[in-house]
């Protein structure tokens, strides 16, 4: 969809912004740039609608050599989301959301409808509308950011540090609002960021840029967390990549036994002695409440009644780092594992979830091992939090 | 002191003082189209200039050095020279005005300009405007309070200053203050005085209710 | 319109006194609107109530046609220097008492609140944190008071301390324009002479500002 080839950016001043870069960009995934300040990432990102015209190489978007279209045109068909947003402080919420449309030529109540209908979607209420930018929180803003971006519905989604203005809980927000759009919209998104788990929470792809402009590295957050292509990259990704790589496979694989529960309206003195210490004790509809323990049980009232151990019960969906997480501060040495619904399915043991953490970080290395001697081979892919897969896929 | 004030309140309130050829209203009102005049053609020269050098970013130097030469020329000095160069007209009136507001208000037009968030630009670029379309829809509005204050200081150093057009044998209020000071007339020169400060409130006042009615609505972060 | 030459190098005498004589009346109106802004603008900025008052009394002085205020004055100081050297500073006060509020406005909280967290006392506070940070806008409206000053002195020649303004009169009576334009011409370069070495003197206050601001406006506009 997007193709760099051996494009440079170099400044009158002798300064080398990107170095050099081959890279293709597949349709309807996210590719996220990453690295630190100075490394060419954003420079990268804004050559892609010419707001940065590169020095040598040619960029083309679907197929088409950017140079030869009208860098407006250009832009008005490739969506654009900013830090801080970059929202028109004296236009309305919905009047910013319609300014593409309008340069379009959509007139002016078909871009007011279209502008309504993209604050539902980014999840904003309908009355922000009519508010001013500043009326606004940060986080709101970013979402108007992207509703603007997304107005004349383009292809390409081009997203220069978009949450890095807001606090952790409201990135996390967006994050999953990003990730759920994207699951809907399919856009080919390049998303540059500093933050090495925004990229792997939301990249498809992560490129890897290191000061000079240079691409070290263009893989599957898997493959590049499982296979650092050198120290550079390694270092980057922190000395948790290990488990930032458990954070990417899902608990769905893992099996579970059935567990024996406890129901909250048992009477204490009906409880068996025997087994586990530890016992689950649920809700009457079987939603994990908390552990009991079979050895300080009180006198008398039910087992709701008594003093619960904290639960944290986890989905299919969930990830093997939160499943490590709980097995690791869990009583009973053991996770709860729940429907969708939040209905106990049964338990896995800390050893099995140990022994699956392990085969994961095998496996990551080898499928990185085979897509390196066996480029074109389909990549055995672990099941991914991942909303939505790549389409095609090309080595760095 | 006190007999003063009373001769000037005498002075300022009696009706034979107000009517005729002479009199305070035709005063007032030639003083009026010095000023609304000179500020005007000061406006249509100054803001393409501001507005082009705060959009394309060149001569940013020129722009906020000008208001300080602008300051520097002595008006006195200038509607002297221009008379002595141009003879008995109300051009050295209107030469000297002008000069003296244009440069105000290219300067804070172009900090106007300049003030605009380079973020906001990026975006406006971003997402597909052309240069032009930058400036007439995101520039132009977000710099307006600022221009607008540009004219209100340039409005009411003009008005101040009209006085000299009576330096040069023409009307206006001035009148007042150089008849008075030939004439050894405190009161006179006093009244006149009091005249143009009261205009030049005035019209600062109107200015400013003109840029809140202007920008009615708006929130106040975006003034 | 002609311009004899040779008149400059027969009155250099004459001009040497009187660019002398017009800085004596414009540098101490400086000088003393200083001294009355400072007081007024820190009360202004500490008393919110009093803000409004300050300011838009400082603003109507500013619409007085400068001429009348010296015949104000005449009665109260007579025909000295004083009188033009008052009025001048009732015109300086409009931009000190303006700039000292807006540079104290502009002082990052954080800064003053640090202050205050070491346990330095209001008035220390004041004058080795505020004061230094609001020194560039304060220096912006010394700059522009300065140069106001030098341009408006001319106006005082009907009083006879008009400095180089006396040339001005000098070539309206004798309808001889020579000597005018010596006397735009001085009062332009004693201008920019002055604010020059305002800006130097700022460049030597302010030794943490240096080398910062253009980088920041050349980055600003290559990203516009």
């Amino acid at each position: 969809m997007i193709k760099f080839d051996a494009v440079s950016k170099r400044y009158p001043n002798g300064t080398t912004a990107v170095d050099d870069l081959s890279l293709d960009l597949p349709e309807g995934g996210v590719t996220v740039l990453v690295g630190s300040s100075g490394c060419g990432k954003t420079t990268t990102l804004r050559m892609v609608n010419r707001m940065v015209e590169p020095t040598s190489g040619t960029i083309s978007v679907g197929g088409r050599d950017i140079l030869e279209a009208d860098a407006a045109e250009l832009r008005r068909g490739i969506g654009y989301v900013i830090q801080q947003s970059g929202l028109f402080p004296h236009r309305t919420i919905l009047d910013n959301i319609a300014t593409v449309p309008l340069l379009l030529g959509w007139g002016r109540r078909k871009a007011r409808a279209r502008a309504a209908e993209l604050l539902e979607l980014v999840g904003l209420p309908t009355d922000a509308g009519k508010r001013y930018p500043h009326q606004l929180s940060g986080g709101q803003q970013q979402r108007v950011g992207v509703a603007r971006a997304l107005a004349a519905d383009p292809p390409v989604l081009l997203m220069d540090e978009p949450f890095g203005a807001v606090d952790p809980v409201v990135r996390t927000q967006l994050q999953n609002e990003l990730l759920r759009l994207q699951e809907e919209l399919r856009k080919t998104v390049v998303f540059v960021t500093h933050d090495i788990d925004e990229a792997v929470r939301l990249g498809d792809r992560i490129a890897v840029f290191r000061t000079g402009g240079r691409l070290v590295q263009c893989a599957e957050p898997a493959e590049l967390l499982a296979r650092p292509a050198d120290d550079f990259v390694a270092d980057f990704l922190g000395a948790e990549r290990g488990l930032k790589l458990l954070s990417l496979t899902t608990l769905a694989e893992v099996p579970y036994a059935p567990g024996q529960a406890i129901r909250a309206d048992e009477p204490v003195d009906k409880i068996s002695r025997d087994g586990a210490r530890w016992r689950l004790v649920t809700s009457p509809r079987g939603e994990p409440l908390g552990w009991l323990d079979t050895d300080t049980l009180p006198s008398g009232g039910t087992a709701g009644e008594a003093r619960l151990e904290a639960v944290r019960a986890l989905r299919d969906t969930d990830s093997l780092l939160s499943a490590l997480n709980e097995a690791v501060s869990s009583p009973a040495a053991a996770v709860a594992r729940v429907t969708a619904d939040g209905i106990l399915t049964g338990l896995t043991s800390r050893d099995a979830i140990h022994e699956r953490a392990g085969r994961s970080h095998a496996e990551a290395g080898r499928a990185a091992a085979t897509k390196e001697t066996a480029p074109d081979a389909p990549a055995t892919k672990n099941a991914t939090l991942r909303k939505t897969a790549p389409t095609a896929e090309r080595p760095a | 002191m006190l007999e003063l004030l009373k001769n000037l309140a005498s002075w300022l309130t009696s009706p034979a003082q107000w009517s005729g050829p002479e009199g305070i209203a035709t005063r007032v009102l030639e003083h009026l189209e010095y000023s609304v005049l000179a500020t005007l053609a000061a406006a249509v020269i100054a803001l393409p200039i501001g507005l082009l050098i705060g959009h394309t970013g060149r001569g940013a130097f020129l722009a906020v050095n000008l208001s300080s030469f602008g300051r520097a020329l002595p008006t006195v000095g200038l509607v002297t020279l221009v008379f002595l160069a141009g003879g008995l007209s109300v051009w050295p009136v209107y030469v000297s005005l002008v000069a003296l507001a244009v440069p105000v208000i290219i300067t804070n037009t172009y900090a106007g300009m300049a003030a605009v968030d380079p973020e906001v630009k990026d975006a406006a670029k971003g997402v597909g405007l052309r240069g032009r379309q930058i400036l007439w829809q995101v520039e132009l509005p977000l710099a307006l309070p600022l221009i607008m204050t540009g004219v209100r200081l340039a409005t009411v150093q003009v008005v101040a200053t009209a006085t000299i057009a009576a330096y040069v044998s023409f009307g206006g209020l001035g009148r007042y203050v150089f008849d008075g000071l030939a004439q050894r007339d405190l009161v006179q020169v006093l009244g006149g005085a009091a005249l143009v400060a009261v205009l030049a409130v005035a019209a600062d006042l109107a200015l400013g209710g003109l840029t809140r009615l202007l920008f009615r609505g708006r929130p106040a972060a975006a003034r | 319109m002609t311009i004899e030459w040779g008149w400059f190098p027969d009155h250099a005498d004459e001009m040497t006194r009187l660019t002398a004589d017009h800085l004596a009346t414009a540098v101490p109106a400086v000088l003393l609107g200083l001294l009355i802004a400072l007081p007024l603008a820190v009360l202004a900025h500490r008393v919110r109530p009093l803000r409004g008052f300050v300011l838009g009394a400082s603003n109507i002085l500013y619409t007085i046609p400068s001429l009348a205020f010296f015949v104000l004055l005449l009665p109260i100081t007579g025909l000295t220097r004083t009188t033009a050297i008052v009025g001048l500073t009732a015109y300086t006060l409009v931009v000190l008492v303006r700039n000292t509020v807006e540079g104290l406005d502009a002082v990052p909280v954080k800064a003053r609140e640090a202050s205050k967290a070491m346990g330095t006392k209001p008035l220390r506070t004041l004058l080795t944190v505020e004061l230094p940070l609001a020194l560039p806008v304060i220096m912006a409206g010394v700059r522009v008071a300065t140069v106001m000053s030098i341009s408006l002195v001319s106006v005082a020649s009907y009083i006879g301390y008009g400095g180089l303004g006396q040339l001005f009169t000098d070539g309206f009576q004798r309808n001889y324009p020579t000597p005018v334009i010596a006397g735009v011409i001085l009062t332009l370069l004693l201008a920019l002479v002055a604010d020059a070495l305002l800006v130097t003197v700022q460049w030597l206050c302010t030794p943490w500002r240096r080398g910062t601001s253009r980088q920041r406006t050349s980055k600003l506009w290559k990203r516009a």
